[in-house]
């Protein structure tokens, strides 16, 4: 069999397991459809909110972006799993005790105001649809590349999949179906990557094969370390060494800011505090804190092995290979411009980092568009063809545009094909790669819904709304949810990619530090609590705006737009902190209920807010 | 609230201390094969946390039992008087 009829055969089959799972799962009330009844185990919990977190840039991107980035892709590693102990110790347990259904829920309560609600709820809905966006483009890049059907026309399967089971079965059905979708995607992740170790190494664990000796009979470097071997070859090709720590661009402070940006951020997902709403209590709503860690924990430390391994291939397979010794997997990628090769004359691919200016042959198609980029090809033809005489070094215009190198997103996709492993295998990391992308879309969908159909309608505007209403609201909601996130999957407009990077820190700077002050003092009220999101979000946005879409200076410490939510988070903790002497506490029932949150619950665990 | 503290500690010193601020010192020695300071941040850190979320989970529900079962001793001194 092929590669495309074993995908074809996987996507089917894990495309029918969801949806019969979510058939299974259906549910009748809000309660169902919110929170799953509350009545997910932890484990299962867990497993859910691991598929929930893991997206399609956790399972094509991070491992590419560690490839490319060497040490400082461990921001990505560190901040991204740090950020659930502060969830699973600060926020999840407390949170769950409150018992409501969604974060702006819990914001205006605790704020005694509908502004609070307002604003938490836009927050809410801003970091989701950004996210939603990217996931699209994953399910977008996956149908192009591995079934040879339209991105338009594999978008469109995608969301139409989400919307059955998301309007089926609501909280329940996706908890269910990304229990399923977690296998799929981890088996996709690790077994590829265990044997290209065993295949490299003699190591089939491959946290271990990282480190270890390259054995291979032919394998260029073999007898020596891996990472050693990637320094060498670093250094000989002018990149920043691969282990080495605070190169180029990332010096300490940005890779603290950025690495604390992204944990507190983590923190402050909508999505992922959520899912702890749906188990049964305070108590398995830190056991599902730990499962989902662990479960994340198995990608997240396979990451960084499989950014090695690809490192070493990408290197060795590309660079001064002629045209007809580069390898499949280059010619089916630089189809769709993720690689692409601008040769300078001698026949030679030449893969070269900064330290070699000038000197670099390979680029990607980035955001530049296909007439763009077939006019810098045409130019670079005529420049090649002349002798420099006509046309333009594409070259160069690549690279003022920071277009060198490959695209990160392709590296996991095509690892398998660089160490030839099976077709199955190939395959399976297609099947892994639709389940990340689809778990998380699920998942934010549903705190769309429940943000308009909960927050909006059912708190703000029409409080008498029964519950047969609001269930119907909530369907039609995901439903319009999904055609919007599936419009802007299919014509991404150009700041959506860029703004995701963002989203991290966005929540670090509005939601954490108001959902900790809100659990953890008692005094901190509706005005400190308000001014301090505004001011913390609209410095962040404000910067990123500045240093990214302005061409601004960084005046702030240097930090990148990546990190300056650190900053910005400490900005609304000091406006809250100053505010607060100067304004009416919270009402008596508000405080009673905080100190409620901290005592442990009594058996029935009843939540104390009555809906 | 003392044992929160006391994770976060280690959490911070781990995660930001082990992995970023010291890295290039700690680069200096060899773990099974890597740099000390990038296994810290790419494997290292990631299995302290996953450890810290469990010891938290573990210890707070045992502090839960415990205050229970005084609470439940409590009520049953009032019944019997």
């Amino acid at each position: 069999m092929t590669v495309q009829q074993y995908t074809f055969l996987f996507v089917g089959v894990t495309f029918s397991l969801y949806l019969f799972v979510a058939w299974r799962a259906r549910v009748r009330d809000t309660g169902g459809f919110y929170v799953a009844g509350r009545g997910v185990p932890a484990i299962a919990n867990g497993m859910a909110t691991a598929a929930d977190w893991m997206s399609a840039a956790s399972f094509l991107g991070m491992a590419g972006s560690i490839s490319l980035l060497g040490y400082a892709g461990g921001v990505y590693l560190m901040g991204w799993t740090g950020g659930f102990v502060l969830l699973a110790i600060l926020l999840a347990p407390y949170l769950r005790k409150f018992g409501h259904f969604t974060v702006p829920d819990f914001v205006g309560d605790r704020f005694e105001s509908g502004t609070a609600r307002l604003v938490a709820l836009l927050c809410a809905l801003f970091i989701s649809f950004t996210y939603v966006a990217g996931q699209m483009r994953g399910v977008g890049i996956v149908f192009a590349r591995f079934l040879e059907v339209d991105v338009t026309v594999g978008v469109i399967i995608g969301m139409a999949l989400v919307f059955v089971y998301a309007t089926l079965g609501g909280m329940k059905g996706i908890t269910y179906t990304q229990v399923v979708q977690y296998w799929v995607l981890i088996c996709a992740f690790v077994i590829p990557v265990a044997a290209i170790s065993w295949q490299l190494t003699g190591q089939p664990v491959p946290q271990l094969g990282m480190g270890s000796v390259v054995t291979g009979s032919g394998s260029p470097g073999a007898g020596e370390r891996l990472l050693d071997i990637l320094n060498t070859i670093h250094e000989d090709l002018g990149f920043p060494s691969y282990t080495d720590a605070f190169t180029g661009s990332w010096d300490r402070t940005n890779v603290f800011c950025t690495t604390l940006a992204l944990m507190v951020g983590t923190a402050g997902l909508p999505h992922v505090i959520v899912r702890f709403y749906t188990v049964k209590n305070v108590h398995a709503a830190r056991w599902s804190g730990f499962w989902a860690l662990l479960f994340i924990s198995m990608l997240y430390l396979s990451a960084p092995a499989t950014a090695a391994f690809a490192r070493y291939y990408v290197i060795n397979s590309l660079d001064g290979k002629v045209a007809s010794e580069l390898p499949s997997w280059y010619t089916t990628w630089s189809k769709i411009g993720l690689i692409i090769w601008l040769d300078d004359g001698d026949g030679k691919l030449a893969y070269r980092g900064d330290a070699r200016p000038g000197e670099n042959e390979l680029f990607r198609i980035g955001k530049l568009s296909k007439t763009e980029f077939a006019d810098i090809t045409t130019e670079h033809q005529q420049w090649l063809d002349t002798s420099g005489d006509q046309g333009a070094d594409g070259r160069v215009i690549m690279t003022a545009r920071n277009l060198d190198g490959p695209d990160a997103d392709i590296l996991v996709l095509a690892m398998p094909e660089m160490a030839n492993l099976a077709a199955w295998i190939i395959a399976l990391v297609a099947a892994g790669g639709l389940a990340a992308a689809l778990s998380t879309a699920s998942g934010l969908l549903l705190v769309i819904s429940s943000s308009i159909a909960h927050d909006f309608y059912y708190r703000m505007i029409r409080p008498d709304a029964t519950e047969a209403q609001r269930l119907k609201l909530s369907r039609w909601a995901i439903g319009v949810a999904v055609v919007i996130a599936g419009i802007v999957g299919i014509y991404p407009p150009g700041f959506v990619a860029q703004v995701v990077a963002f989203a991290f820190g966005l929540a670090a700077s509005s939601f954490f530090p108001v959902l900790v002050l809100g659990i953890f003092t008692v005094r901190v009220g509706t005005v400190p609590a308000i001014a301090g999101m505004v001011s913390g979000i609209g410095f962040t946005a404000s910067y990123i705006m500045w240093t990214v879409f302005l061409g601004g200076e960084r005046w702030c410490f240097g930090i990148g737009p990546q990190g300056i939510g650190t900053i910005g988070m400490l900005v609304n903790f000091a406006v809250a902190g100053v505010l607060t002497p100067f304004c009416k506490p919270p009402s008596a029932a508000v405080r009673k209920l905080v100190q409620s949150i901290r005592e442990p619950e009594d058996d029935q665990s009843n939540p104390p807010v009555v809906h | 609230m003392r044992l929160t503290l006391g994770l976060l500690a280690v959490w911070a010193i781990v995660g930001l201390g082990c992995g970023v601020l010291l890295a290039d010192v700690l680069n200096e020695f060899r773990f099974l094969g890597f740099p000390l300071g990038f296994w810290f941040a790419q494997q290292g850190a990631i299995i302290t946390f996953v450890v810290l979320i469990l010891i938290y989970a573990v210890a707070m529900g045992r502090f839960d039992r415990k205050l229970k079962a005084e609470l439940q001793q409590i009520a049953a001194e009032e019944n019997a008087s």
